[in-house]
């Protein structure tokens, strides 16, 4: 198991190497001097140079992608053009405000999916089954910033139960004040992965009822909730893998989301980054959010391998 | 092979059917298939033949009609907030919308394909340098790689299809591979090789017929994501520019007018849903049309 995980993590150092330069290259070949945004359109050549040299735009490009990499590790990505704040802090502000987001949409979409996937596995070819295929078609079909926009209308605008926008006055705390502005976002956030999952889920439960364990089970005069049991337990491990890979989605794709329902969080961050063209905070967010996607890949295989012991040889 | 002797097994006095033709048989029969087929040949059609439908002109707008409800006389869905005919826009937003969502799809299904297809057949170096290149591609959560690419390029329709191309050809890609893979020790490629057939010919003639179905219907359903992130794109304003009309930038200018004509402002979202869902539910039913053996 050791020699497994040395062998995983060895295996993602030359993908975080990637990562780092490709989002490095992203923001260095694009068209357009990056101090656009905070040079005075009138700055005389000279102040343009200096400021160039302050943020060490002037030298090659190895030499900056080097010196980057450099400080990255040493927990500094520089500094925001547009707040002149560090970025490190800036983004680690916002990414605690969409892990309040992701990880709730995460569990309840997780719930439901496992649910509906469960139900529609056991009664295949029911009308039970139907509808919560239908269910699941719709939640991965559905534009979710439309969504979000529908139930704004329905639970703000006419009903008045929940708030439109952003997530309560002062710090963020687990009471109701703040979170009356969490059920929405994350409701909305949650039919994605809850429609995936209701998808594997039923495809997992199918299988398992075919396989000859089951009929033993059914011989051996079980009733049909233990044996119901079993299957659960044996659909768990994938269903949760499955979930692992979506809460990463989320994070990664919060933007909509938190555009729809200004969710002060890594969304709001960088589509404040790219409109003001704020290259290093911009930078900076997508490589925070890019590592945690690889890291959350890292432990979905270990823990899965460490349930099934297959996963290791393959 | 298995499938054609099945056929003849079941009907020995009838001629069989080749594969494609069973799975046409099994796919129009499929009603939910057909439905969808149909809604989105008329959304399709609607949208290539707008400016013959007789429609109101889409750009003209109007202070003193702004925001009219849905059923207003003259104006069956209502105005947008610049006093514009909202059926008018909602078809011919569907010749932007559907463009931005479904060619990078089709650019990414040239691509992916012939890039698995080299990869999957030649092995070797050729694969490990196409397949760890796609890992890094793999390393971003694709709606993060969209926003982040095309927020660097800046809005703009070619931007947002370039972006979308290179978020999807990574995916067709690993599928295009693993599916060559498995049919790169099959019998009949030996047979093949054996004849003398060079490595080009037996790609195109011998392996290609055998791989496309597979990763065609796995396109099927990835453009129901592209129209959702495309329209999301200019939802975010990175895609098409106002006054163009498209759906997700349709639902952007509306925003502001929920609180006084919800019905209109959420209608360019009902386009973006009956697209992206008739596509996943075309992409199922191909699936299970192509399943000969259940």
């Amino acid at each position: 198991m050791l020699v497994y995980i040395l062998r995983r993590i060895i295996y993602v150092i030359p993908i975080v190497i990637a990562v780092a330069l490709v989002c490095f290259l992203l923001v260095h070949i694009t068209p357009g001097d990056p101090l656009v945004a905070v040079l005075p359109p009138d700055a005389s050549a000279e102040l343009a140079a200096q400021m160039r040299a302050a943020y060490g735009f002037d030298r090659p490009l190895p030499v900056q992608f080097g010196l980057w990499i450099w400080q990255a590790l040493h927990g500094n990505l520089g500094t925001s053009i547009a707040t002149g704040r560090p970025v490190l802090s800036e983004v680690t502000q916002a990414v605690g405000n969409t892990f309040i987001l992701a990880v709730t949409a995460s569990l309840i979409g997780f719930f439901f999916g496992v649910f509906f996937g469960l139900i529609a596995g056991y009664f295949r070819n029911t009308w039970v089954d139907k509808l919560a295929t239908s269910i699941a078609v719709a939640g991965v079909s559905v534009p979710h910033y439309w969504l979000g926009m529908v139930l704004v209308i329905v639970f703000s605008v006419w009903l008045n139960w929940l708030p439109a926008v952003g997530m309560g006055s002062g710090g963020w705390s687990w009471d109701w004040a703040h979170m009356r502005h969490l059920i929405l976002p994350a409701v909305t956030m949650s039919v994605i992965p809850m429609g995936i999952v209701t998808r594997t889920v039923r495809a997992l439960t199918g299988d398992i009822l075919s396989q000859d364990f089951v009929e033993a089970l059914r011989s051996k005069g079980l009733k049909e909730t233990q044996v119901f049991r079993h299957v659960v337990k044996n659909a768990a491990p994938t269903a949760v893998a499955v979930m692992g890979l979506q809460l990463g989605y989320l994070l990664g794709g919060s933007i909509l989301i938190e555009t729809v329902f200004s969710w002060p969080g890594t969304g709001f961050l960088l589509n404040s980054a790219i409109f003001q063209r704020d290259l290093p905070l911009l930078q900076g967010t997508i490589l925070v959010l890019a590592l945690f996607f690889v890291f959350l890949n890292l432990v979905v295989d270990i823990a899965q391998a460490s349930i099934d012991p297959r996963i290791k040889r393959s | 092979m298995s499938a054609t002797d099945a056929a003849l097994q079941a009907a020995p006095g009838q001629k069989a059917r080749g594969y494609w033709a069973t799975v046409g048989r099994r796919f129009s029969r499929d009603k939910v298939s057909m439905v969808c087929a149909a809604v989105l040949l008329a959304i399709v059609l609607a949208a290539i033949f707008a400016p013959w439908l007789g429609l109101a002109d889409p750009y003209q707008g109007s202070m003193v009609r702004r925001l009219r409800h849905i059923g207003t006389p003259n104006y069956p869905l209502g105005t947008d907030e610049l006093g514009r005919d909202m059926l008018s826009r909602l078809i011919y937003g569907g010749r932007l919308s559907l463009l931005i969502g479904i060619l990078p799809v089709v650019l990414a299904f040239g691509i992916g394909t012939s890039l698995g297809l080299l990869a999957g057949y030649l092995g070797g170096a050729v694969n490990t340098v196409i397949m760890r290149t796609i890992d890094v591609f793999y390393a971003f959560p694709s709606v993060l790689l969209a926003i982040a690419i095309s927020g660097v390029l800046g809005a703009g329709v070619v931007n947002s299809i370039v972006s979308l191309t290179i978020v999807f050809v990574p995916q067709i890609t690993r599928v295009a591979e693993s599916v060559t893979t498995s049919v790169r020790n099959l019998d009949f490629v030996d047979a093949a090789r054996a004849s003398g057939a060079g490595a080009i010919t037996i790609m195109r003639v011998h392996m290609l017929g055998n791989v496309l179905g597979p990763i065609f219907v796995y396109a099927t359903g990835l453009i129901s994501v592209s129209m959702i992130l495309a329209s999301g794109l200019s939802f975010l304003g990175l895609g098409t520019k106002p006054p163009e009309p498209e759906w997700g930038l349709m639902l952007n200018t509306l925003r502001t007018a929920i609180y006084v004509n919800p019905g209109v402002a959420a209608l360019p979202g009902v386009m973006i849903f009956a697209v992206s869902i008739c596509f996943n539910m075309l992409s199922d039913g191909l699936r299970s049309a192509m399943d000969i053996r259940n």
